[in-house]
Order: structure tokens, then sequence, then C-alpha cells
């Protein structure tokens, strides 16, 4: 029988989205296995968390310890290879701890791993049958993955179906006292909060948001004028913070804000996960791209292949009339 | 300090529109634009603006084909001081691991102070970094946004976390960092610089060089891509077509009907 692990994150006492996520994705690579839910921490924030899993998880492992109140990976690391058997398929989801954490584990546990799978397609003996993106989400592929010696697989949240309520009442392990080395190399210091900017662009309903296909930093004011004419505001994607033309308060996306519009207006944006990641709500999404063939259409509620900086200018023109 | 920036020649996502070939199975290459990954671009610049402040040496390696030798040139343009090839029939279709594997080999008695990689390349795993620190028992950390060295023992590191926030952290030398975009601004890399590094000898190795063991590596590889293909997503967005005055009519009346115009 295949054994799943999932690794549990947690902001304080609520465990994040993935932790309803992953039930979805272990049904999907064998709806037979045994899943056991993995959370580390320390006091009464890891002690509700264990007991919300409970409720979703038959078996949920818990590891408390003053070292995990806050996630250093090579401490985690350490502690997941102690207690997860080596053959095992362990989930951690595919976010800045995830990426940290997980491709050493694979190395350190000896197993397969695979990164930011978006869909399983079940087991077929020792393989598994996993699909995942390449070149920016531009295509997808099929992947086998040799699970004979387990495997660690990151999964990018919020592309499984997530489990609303749970009834199982599930029992908690305490297995604390088998994690002997908190030692590590490298210590967490602090958090520096991301900069509050000159325009909050979580306040708009309409955004014109830009991205490469901008060009060039003195185009701007041509998504400005446009923004102005719709009362909207001009937000980005990463590329356009990366080349210091806009304020990092301005980019919408896992890594930056997280915006709420009724109108998305996606300006040369190809429209990878992690800027998606960064729209909630269900905003009527509008992309214009001169490449047919961007991600963002697929996503977008209309698409127009068209060159945004000749696009505009004619737009703007129409509704400030 | 001895700096090694692990470097990959990718297709570009900025100069391509992909496509698949005839079979359906793999991406057409016929007209591919390649460049280096712009993950390493950061992480060489970076490497660069370091050794200009401390002093030391930095050198750039990457697995690949003879046609890879053009990404080391140009990072070598940037202001890398060395560039290795590594390359081998056998190195054909190694997963992360096998990558990593490989890269750990090349590093053996080198005694680098600090790697760096792009925090992730095409198949956007961002997985060789971590697997290549784990290999050595040194420490990492992941999309890194800011090095800040304190002396030869131990840095302080940026790492881009969720919010746009930062999670600052100390780290003991050597290790290996995943550098995330926007760290720095990569110097601009024009014709002349590319000329004056065009007749650098770059050497190259072999698995034999390397002492690899090719049962880890190569087609022994777990993880396989098996195609590649454009997935069914449903309708996916309703595409407005016409003259550029008619579209700008429908954009306008569907913009009123959800509230995008005020």
């Amino acid at each position: 029988m295949t054994q799943i692990f999932v690794y549990i994150p947690h902001n304080h006492d609520i465990a994040e989205d993935i932790a309803f996520e992953y039930l979805d994705a272990a049904r999907k690579i064998d709806s037979s296995a045994s899943v056991t839910a993995v959370v580390a921490g320390s006091g009464d924030n890891l002690d509700k968390v264990a007991t919300s899993m409970a409720s979703l998880y038959k078996e949920v492992i818990k590891l408390d310890n003053e070292a995990f109140a806050y996630p250093n990976s090579e401490i985690i690391r350490k502690a997941l290879c102690s207690i997860i058997s080596s053959d095992a398929i362990l989930l951690i989801p595919h976010n800045t701890f995830g990426m940290d954490l997980a491709p050493g584990l694979s190395i350190k546990m000896d197993s397969a791993f695979a990164a930011d799978v978006v869909d399983f397609e079940g087991v077929d003996g020792s393989t598994l049958k996993i699909i995942r993106q390449e070149l920016g989400g531009a295509v997808s592929t099929h992947v086998s993955c040799d699970i004979s010696s387990g495997a660690v697989i990151t999964i990018r949240p919020g592309s499984f179906a997530p489990m609303e309520d749970g009834t199982e009442s599930g029992t908690i392990i305490d297995k604390s006292d088998d994690i002997k080395d908190v030692s590590s190399k490298r210590q967490f210091l602090e958090i520096v909060e991301a900069e509050v900017g000159d325009v909050d662009i979580t306040k708009s309903d309409a955004l014109v948001s830009i991205g490469r296909g901008i060009e060039e930093e003195d185009n701007i004011e041509i998504a400005e004028e446009l923004a102005k004419a719709m009362g909207a505001v001009v937000s980005c994607s990463r590329p356009i913070v990366d080349a210091k033309w806009l304020e990092k308060s301005r980019q919408v996306g896992t890594s930056g804000q997280t915006v709420k519009p009724k109108v998305y207006m996606a300006m040369g944006i190809s429209g990878s996960f992690q800027h998606m990641g960064g729209i909630k709500g269900n905003p009527f999404i509008v992309a214009i791209n001169k490449n047919a063939k961007a991600p963002i259409f697929q996503v977008a509620d209309v698409g127009i292949v068209a060159d945004i900086l000749e696009f505009m200018p004619e737009l703007t023109e129409k509704i400030a009339g | 300090m001895e700096i090694l920036v692990c470097v990959k020649r990718v297709p570009d996502t900025a100069e391509n529109e992909f496509e698949l070939n005839s079979e359906g199975n793999d991406l057409d290459r016929d007209d591919l634009v390649y460049s280096v990954n712009e993950w390493d671009n950061y992480a060489v610049e970076e490497a660069i603006q370091i050794v200009d402040k401390i002093g030391g040496n930095v050198t750039v390696v990457t697995v690949g084909d003879d046609e890879s030798e053009e990404v080391l040139r140009r990072e070598m343009a940037m202001g890398a001081n060395q560039g290795v090839l590594l390359s081998d029939d056998a190195f054909e279709g190694s997963d992360g691991k096998g990558i990593a594997s490989i890269l750990k080999a090349g590093v053996e008695k080198k005694n680098y102070d600090l790697i760096l990689t792009g925090a992730q390349a095409d198949e956007g795993a961002g997985q060789v970094g971590g697997m290549l620190a784990a290999m050595l028992d040194i420490p990492y950390a992941s999309l890194v946004n800011k090095i800040d060295i304190k002396d030869d023992k131990k840095i302080v590191v940026g790492r881009e976390i969720e919010g746009g926030n930062q999670e600052m952290n100390e780290i003991e030398l050597p290790c290996v960092l995943s550098i995330q975009t926007g760290i720095n601004e990569p110097r601009y890399v024009g014709i002349r610089g590319i000329r004056k590094v065009a007749k650098v000898k770059i050497p190259v190795k072999s698995a034999s060089d390397l002492g690899l063991d090719t049962a880890s590596i190569g087609s022994g590889a777990k993880v396989k891509r098996v195609d590649y293909f454009v997935p069914d997503i449903g309708d996916g967005a309703e595409m407005l077509e016409g003259s550029t005055d008619e579209i700008i009519e429908k954009l306008i009346e569907k913009l009123k009907a959800k509230g995008g115009l005020s």
C-alpha cells in the first residue's frame, strides 16, 4: 500500500490552505493510500493546528520543539528524515518554504524528487505519473517518477480541490521525542516587512496591470493614461519591479500583493502561476498580448491579440471620448 | 572569496512562442532562441559585485553540450574570471539529482566559499541548488534577494518570501544560495565584451575526468519527462476579433457591464 505523508505549514495557529488540498492530491496518486499529516511547531499554536488536522487526517504526527517556532528548513529536514520511512511519498507545498526544504530533503532521504506538480495520473507499478509545467506555464509535461525508494514531491498551491469540512476523528501521535538534532548552520534573524508604497493597489476595483510587453520604462505613461481614463490604478508583474521601473508595492503575485479587483487588465503579461496566484475574488480578466500562445489567454475571460503599445492609446482615446 | 556560479542555457521565454513538433511530443526546436537562464544573470552579477568589493574569483560552470559554451562566454563577458563546461553524452537525460551529482563532482576539491545558482530555470523546479548543498553537506538558502558578507565565516542573506516580505538569515560559509531576480541590476553585455572573451579557452570535463559513476546520472534518472503537451483547459478566454475599432467597442461594452469603467 502506498504510504503518503503530507507536511502541514501553518501561520501561528492556522494551517495554510494547502493542508486542505493534499487529500485530493493523495487520492489522485492512489485512492487506497494511507495519508498521514506531519505538523511541526511549538506550544499552543502547534496543538491547535494538530487538533484541526485530526478532523481531516486519520493520523497526525505532531513534532513539538522550540526550534520549530519559526520553520528553518535545515532543522525541519533533519526532523522529517528521522520520522518518515524512506520508501514513502512526502508531499510539500511548492512555496517559498517548500522550495527551501524539499530538494535537499530528497537527497537526504535518497528519494526521487518532483517539483511544482499540478496533477497526478496515478501509480503504475512503481511509477507515479505526474503532470507539471515548464517554460513559465507555456507548455505542460507528463513526467514519470520512480517511487520504488520513495519520493519527495512539491505540489502547486491551488491546483487541487480543497476539502470543505473534515469529519475524521484522527489520532494525534506525539513524536517530539524522536527529534534529537535541532542544530543548524543557518539561523533565522527576522522578517523585514514589505514597504508600503504610494498607491495601494489592493484597494482598487480596476487594475491596469503591465508586464514585459510594456518594453520600456517610458511606455509606462501609456498605461497610466489608460488607468486614468478608466478610473483604475496601474499595477504590474514581476519583471517590471526587477527592472526597478515601478515600486515593489505595485507588484501582483505570490511574492507581491494579493489583489481583489472587479476588473483586471493584464497588459503584455504572460500569466505565470506566481502572478495569477496574487489575483483573488474571481475578477473579470482582460488579457491583451501579442503572443497568441501566452498562457494568460487560458485563464482570462476576454482575450485580444494585439501590441499593447498600439492598443492602449486607442482604447484610452475611446474611453476618454 | 572563491565563488562558483552554476548557469544554464535555456529557451528564452521572452523571445519564443512555444509550439509542439509534428509528433506532438516535444517542442518544435527548429527556430528556438536560446539564452542564459534569466535568474543566472542575477547570480553572476551578484558574484561579480561581491568580488569587486572584497576580492576573489568568479567561476561559471554549466552542464550541457557544445552550444552551452556560448552562455559561459556571455557570463565571462559580464566579468566572471573563468568558465568550465561539464559535458558528456552520458549526462543526457539527467534529472535534477543527476545534474546536482555532476556539479558536485565538478565542485569537489575546489574549496569554493560560495556557490550560487539561479532560483529556477526553464523547467521551473528550483531543485539543483538545494540538492547540491545537501550532497556537499553545507547549508542552503533559496530565493535570496540580499547578500551581506559579514566575514570569511558567515554571511547574512535575505530570502524573498510570500507577500514581498524578506526573511533574514545568518548562514555559515561555505554555502549554496539560489538567487532570485531583482537582487541587483545585471550589467549589459555588448558585442565588444563578448569579443574580448571569444578566444579564451574553456576547459571541458567529461564523466571520466570528473570520476563520475554514470549509474546515477543520465538515463539512469528516476524522474523522466515523457512528453510535452498543451492541456485542454476548456474554453479559455473569449477572443475578441475584428478591426481595432470593433474590438475596442466590444471591450468597452464588457468593461462597463463589469464595473471596470467609472
